[in-house]
């Protein structure tokens, strides 16, 4: 057997004179200590960044949409920053109509043991497209599928931007808008036809029916749905 | 693999010499009157392989994807050249559930969501709250909080350990994972009525305090259960049939791991220290004595081994925690978030507000967010609550570990053979109802 | 409120005692007990309950005393389809094909209040009540039910099979809802028909 991997000790970066990780005790609701990041990206980045605050603890980054890319990346590789982990990629919608959706990236930096929450947001007269950070994290893959799903946001640069976890005709909408109804926008039986009416078989999307010939042995309608440009044989 | 190329001798029909100076083979074949004809060589043909790729498709409805989830797989024979993954099979909207429901009605929803790890989902998601609304629970609360995650991560890590046995083969193990399971519903029941929906936690304490004689329970059972664990050890670690079916298969390198967000046993196997006890400790969980077994080979094997180590460790928290298990109440006394006694509530008026508006309206925070991350058996568990000052959430978000885990399998499947797909499936330790909320 | 009486059924007499003598009353039995006793269980689970099912066929409560220890997961070979957790739309079909994949006799148990109703999913996502995808014989409400419940429901399904009769042509005929039947309800007329209080997207709960 080979020797295996070397072991990674988070923490790595700080030295051994740092103190060990303690449970946050009292936590402030405003006003805590400011992650060190985030001094380093107002000085790195200038007006990119639109406002930093404290909340429970945890430093949110505000950055303009169009720099989202940039700076995560400036996070990750700059090694005095190395925030190696994607935790989240998800978004918010607040209750007043007005305000924007914010897009929020939870991210931590192993080797420094950092937490840092980055936001932009995007205002919804205009379309929802922010960049995708797929390049930097592979993680990002599904969590961004999983945000367009949900929120109708598109992750520019994402290699398979497509539903994740409705179907891909899905027609209602999505889901955790504040437009959108708990119950959705169709009755109860009208969701229970279209619902069945979608046979379980042919859910193949064009990228897996490319893959095999089986194209030839699809039925005809299937063929034809398919030939007609429609991204998955649903 | 065929070729069609066929080296012929026949008789030749030319001089034999070609302008290097080589013998020339020409295939021969007699016409009707004998007499010889010299027809070429047929070109040498590379079959197309392509064209001979199966795509199967595995699930949503089958016994050994845990769950209801979809993998096609193009095969080339028997080995996996693209694995495509499909989920959503188990979407239930908890999310926008989430919104529509006070911070305690959102308790009952987690513990369905994950569904191995009830207890400890339940511990995370009041964790959250309880930063959101700026509460300090008691130090009682803290330790059964402690105790309740980790009877919720064996009871997690016994079905995986079921399960998995059941997909490379062995059926016993599970009966033995289930029968200790068994003994922690047991004990959940004693404390708070439901198996395996307790939903333990509410806002700012517990749902009740533990019973007279449960402690008595829980040591018999910290002293019992190590046993079964030897015993599954003893049948399996060094078993030639599950080592050979379980190493080298979906190996991930540390680097790998951390770049597509892998968390908890999976990304301990490959080699990266990263426990979230340990590195953003909560509830006191640097002044227990324990260790994060971490693997070097970030194969299936490995994650066999971390997970099994982390029964053990379990064990011992709980066994620590039990000792140092403090006198006092589970709740904390704010009466913003916790029920008055029902005779103050009946016969003071400041009590009888509070309770009404409590019952009526659920327990308030100020506006702002949080999250906080816990250590979930399948990785790292955060549920990021936003407040707009109301009782109910503005967004819920639950980060699922087994969600980003699976995003991975792509990855590790490729070049392995149908059956490691379902070692290495098992190996990911996934919960559809986490993966699809 | 548009409500017209049905269209009139075709109502069969059925007088068991003269119709069926004594071989076929014995027969009867006979094929009834080994049906009930011997039920292979097809374990459509998806969320938690399955997690309950599977405690009920390990050791302490020990489904194989029922003769359901052989889980069949497939279809073609299952007597009992146990929907055991929440079923989604993107689901719905699925299950809808497979119990079309299982042959006759076949009988169905909605396990767990997510099965027989939506339980707390009243949203966008789930099927409230796997009834309304497929005909079910046995609910077994709880969330999740314990053991012993499912149990129960079990020797229900068990007396429900004993109480079967081989004259009974209905039974065991595959319902399907042709649009040309008077059996089939578009659903502008379901929406209709329920109002004012079901369809719960026409409903208003307070607050929700």
């Amino acid at each position: 057997m080979s020797d295996g991997f070397e072991i990674q000790y988070p923490g790595s970066a700080l030295g051994n004179a740092a103190p060990a990780p303690v449970t946050p005790r009292n936590v402030a609701n405003r006003g805590g200590e400011q992650n060190a990041s985030a001094a380093a990206l107002r000085q790195q980045f200038g007006d990119a960044i639109a406002r930093v605050e404290v909340v429970w603890g945890v430093t949110n980054v505000y950055v303009r949409p169009e720099r989202v890319l940039d700076v995560v990346r400036w996070l990750h590789d700059d090694s005095s920053q190395r925030y190696d982990y994607l935790s989240d990629v998800t978004a918010v919608e607040y209750r007043d109509l007005e305000a924007p959706i914010e897009v929020v990236w939870h991210l931590r930096s192993l080797p420094f043991r950092r937490e840092l929450r980055l936001k932009a947001q995007l205002p919804k007269n205009e379309p929802l497209e922010i960049a995708s950070v797929w390049s930097i994290y592979k993680g990002a893959d599904w969590l961004e599928r999983e945000c367009f799903d949900m929120f109708g946001i598109r992750f520019v640069g994402h290699p398979d931007l497509r539903r994740i976890l409705m179907w891909e005709q899905y027609r209602e909408g999505f889901p955790l808008r504040k437009d959108f109804p708990l119950r959705g926008r169709f009755s109860r039986a009208e969701q229970l036809r279209q619902a069945l009416a979608a046979n379980p078989e042919a859910r193949y999307s064009m990228e897996e029916l490319s893959i095999a010939d089986a194209f030839e042995d699809l039925p005809t309608d299937m063929r034809k749905r398919l030939k007609g440009g429609e991204r998955t044989g649903e | 693999m065929a070729t069609q190329k066929r080296t012929v001798e026949v008789a030749l029909s030319t001089t034999g010499v070609d302008a290097q100076g080589r013998p020339q083979r020409v295939p021969l074949v007699t016409a009707d009157d004998g007499s010889p004809i010299a027809v070429e060589a047929p070109p040498m043909v590379e079959p197309d392989l392509a064209g001979e790729h199966m795509l199967i498709n595995i699930g949503p409805q089958h016994p050994a994807t845990h769950g209801v989830l979809r993998l096609v797989l193009e095969l080339d024979g028997e080995t996996v050249v693209r694995c495509i993954p499909h989920i959503g099979y188990l979407h239930c909207g908890f999310e926008k559930l989430g919104e529509y429901r006070q911070y305690n009605q959102i308790l009952p929803l987690t513990d369905r969501e994950d569904y191995l790890n009830a207890m400890g989902n339940n511990v995370g998601c009041a964790m959250s709250a309880e930063r959101l609304f700026g509460i300090e629970i008691t130090e009682r609360c803290k330790v059964l909080r402690v105790i309740a995650c980790e009877l919720s991560r064996i009871a997690s890590h016994l079905v995986w350990l079921g399960t998995t046995c059941i997909d490379i083969g062995a059926f016993t193990p599970f009966l033995w994972a289930f029968q200790q399971r068994e003994y922690i519903y047991d004990l959940i029941e004693s404390w708070v009525g439901a198996r395996l929906t307790p939903t333990i936690t509410r806002v700012g304490g517990l749902a009740a305090d533990i019973p007279d004689g449960w402690m008595t329970k829980l040591q018999k059972f910290t002293t019992d259960f190590p046993a079964t664990v030897e015993e599954i050890d003893k049948m399996l670690t060094k078993n030639g049939i599950w080592v050979g079916r379980t190493i080298g298969l979906g190996v991930m390198t540390p680097d790998e791991a951390i770049n597509w967000g892998l968390s908890g046993p999976m990304l301990r196997a490959s080699g990266v220290a990263y426990d979230v006890r340990k590195d953003f400790p909560y509830y006191d969980y640097e002044t227990y004595d324990f260790d994060v077994p971490v693997g070097t080979n970030g194969d299936v094997y490995d994650r066999y081994l971390v997970r099994m180590e982390e029964m053990r460790q379990s064990v011992r928290i709980i066994e620590q925690a039990a000792k140092r298990l403090p006198d006092g109440p589970i709740n904390v006394d704010d009466p913003r978030v916790i029920l008055p006694n029902k005779s103050k509530a009946t016969s003071e008026m400041e009590s009888m507000i509070h309770h009404f508006k409590l019952v009526m309206e659920g327990p308030r925070p100020p506006l702002g967010e949080a999250y906080v991350a816990m250590e979930s058996p399948k990785g790292e568990k955060g549920y990021y609550m936003v407040s707009d000052g109301t009782s109910k959430p503005v967004r819920w978000r639950i980060r699922p570990p087994s969600f980003v885990n699976l995003a991975a399998i792509p990855k590790m499947v490729e070049g392995h053979l149908l059956s490691d797909v379902i070692a290495i499936n098992a190996s990911i330790d996934i919960v559809m109802g986490e993966i699809d909320r | 409120m548009g409500l017209t009486p049905r269209p009139e059924h075709r109502v069969v007499e059925y007088n068991p005692t003269s119709q069926e003598g004594w071989v076929a009353t014995k027969l009867e039995f006979l094929v009834n007990w080994g049906r009930a006793n011997s039920l292979w269980p097809m374990p459509f689970g998806t969320a938690c309950c399955a997690i309950e099912f599977m405690a009920t066929a390990a050791s302490r409560f020990d489904l194989a005393r029922f003769g359901m220890e052989r889980m069949s997961f497939s279809p073609r070979q299952a007597d009992v389809l146990i929907c055991a957790g929440r079923v989604p739309f993107k689901l719905a079909p699925v299950i809808r094909r497979i119990w079309q994949q299982m042959p006759q006799p076949k009988w169905a148990i909605a396990m767990g209040a997510c099965a027989s109703s939506g339980n707390i999913f009243d949203n966008y996502a789930v099927v409230q009540g796997i009834d309304t995808i497929i005909p079910v014989d046995v609910y077994v409400p709880g969330c999740p039910p314990r053991p012993e419940g499912l149990m129960y429901g079990i020797t229900l399904l068990q007396q429900k099979v004993m109480r079967e009769r081989m004259s009974d042509q209905v039974i065991r005929a595959e319902m399907e809802p042709d649009p040309k039947s008077k059996l089939y309800i578009p659903p502008p007329v379901i929406d209709e028909l329920s109002e004012p209080f079901g369809n719960s997207v026409h409903q208003t709960r307070s607050g929700l």
